[in-house]
């Protein structure tokens, strides 16, 4: 356990020393949200029908733009290889890591949604379910991206391939994550769409930190 | 008797034989100096040590038990010391050296992984402000932050000082003499008395 706080720790200091880097997705997330009822116009109808669908889109990328800081450096300076050659499981620092990474970005995303909720004139009750929606879909996006970043770790270019690699992986997670949304604003209930999001992350992490682990052990022979 | 010995050990990197039928056999106490020009496979030994590679073929033994590179618990009785520093630019010696003790399991980092470099004055200081030399000290005062008996280090001496060489060479001698092992590729720079010495001179057409 004192490995994994010792990582967690060490990559949130990092994080909030590089807080413009670190920050980058929430402030697109914002900035491209924004301009969206000036494309669109400031009807409201038009926007609380495409709201839902256009924020979970903007989180995807949001999400992808920050993936690439989550091995890259650490293969770049070493440490990378410190972590494999620690005497504990490899999965057990890569869920450090994805944890961090979600702390510093995905949550920021979940903090952030009540209020581009009402930017994109949803109904008051989009201000708990976007949010909850978000909370349960966020992680599972850092921990499928990691497995894409690390794939991809000491390729340059990596960051246009990662999202080639990832996108289609995410597409599960918009669908069920948008119509979590819409189900609860048109009276339907969501339900059913919350649970699936629940359990694509319990999958995800499950599955993520093995398949990270044994991408990171490949880029380094 | 043996403690750490490799026999037969075969290395291939991208479709090259790097080096095969490659045997040592080191009691506690023993240094290897691994010699031979660039490329002639020394690191590619060392990281295959490590776990980082795997061999093409060959057996390790510890303590005569047979082992893969790869389990954890030879990861705990290991230091490897690689090309790359491994320091974080942007937190000071001291943070760099904690996560380490962190990474080992440790509650504490003991202050001597401080002095033994000298590192004392610059622990306040972030790593990107130190010189290569600096941060060659960084990385070998992580043999001093957690207790390991098998020390791997490539090249260690590369931008170091004599005097910090000579306080290596003094870390290595006060290591082999406790009863530890460590295998060092070299191109001179650092010199341990009574060391066994495998040359990879020929071992490369």
């Amino acid at each position: 356990m004192r490995p994994f706080l010792a990582l967690l720790r060490r990559d949130l200091g990092l994080a909030f020393r590089h807080g413009a880097e670190t920050l980058l997705g929430a402030i697109f997330f914002t900035l491209a949200l924004s301009l969206f009822p000036l494309g669109v116009g400031a009807s409201a109808d038009i926007l609380a029908r495409i709201g839902a669908g256009v924020i979970w889109v903007l989180a995807l990328f949001a999400v992808l733009l920050t993936l690439e800081r989550l091995y890259q450096s650490d293969y770049e300076d070493g440490s990378l290889e410190l972590m494999v050659l620690a005497p504990v499981p490899l999965e057990l620092l890569v869920f450090a890591k994805c944890l961090a990474h979600w702390l510093t970005s995905g949550l920021l995303l979940v903090a952030m949604s009540p209020l581009l909720a009402l930017l994109m004139a949803l109904p008051a009750e989009a201000y708990w379910v976007l949010p909850a929606a978000l909370l349960l879909g966020t992680p599972t996006l850092t921990l499928i991206g990691s497995i894409g970043a690390a794939l991809l770790v000491g390729s340059r270019r990596g960051s246009a391939l990662t999202a080639l690699l990832v996108l289609p992986l995410y597409i599960p997670v918009l669908i069920f994550g948008v119509s979590a949304v819409d189900g609860y604003l048109m009276g339907l209930g969501g339900g059913a769409q919350m649970g699936i999001l629940g359990a694509m992350l319990l999958f995800a992490m499950a599955l993520a930190p093995p398949a990270t682990a044994a991408a990171l052990r490949v880029a380094l022979e | 008797m043996t403690l750490f010995e490799a026999r037969g050990l075969a290395c291939q990197r991208a479709g090259r034989l790097v080096f095969e039928q490659l045997e040592f056999a080191l009691e506690a106490g023993d240094a290897l100096l691994l010699r031979g020009p660039n490329g002639s496979g020394k690191s590619s030994l060392l990281r295959l040590l490590a776990g980082l590679l795997r061999p093409a073929a060959g057996v390790l033994r510890w303590q005569g038990r047979p082992f893969a590179a790869q389990d954890p618990e030879h990861r705990a009785r290991l230091h490897f010391v690689g090309h790359l520093d491994a320091g974080k630019a942007n937190l000071t010696v001291r943070e760099n050296l904690a996560f380490l003790a962190g990474l080992a399991g440790l509650a504490r980092l003991r202050e001597s992984a401080l002095e033994r470099f000298d590192l004392a004055e610059l622990a306040d200081l972030p790593v990107r402000y130190l010189s290569a030399g600096q941060k060659r000290r960084l990385a070998l005062a992580r043999l001093e932050v957690a207790p390991r008996p098998l020390w791997l280090l490539d090249e260690p001496a590369v931008g170091l000082d004599a005097t910090n060489r000579r306080r290596l060479e003094r870390l290595i001698a006060a290591h082999l003499a406790a009863g530890g092992l460590c295998i060092v590729a070299t191109h001179g720079d650092v010199s341990l008395s009574g060391a066994l010495v495998l040359d990879f001179g020929e071992a490369v057409a």
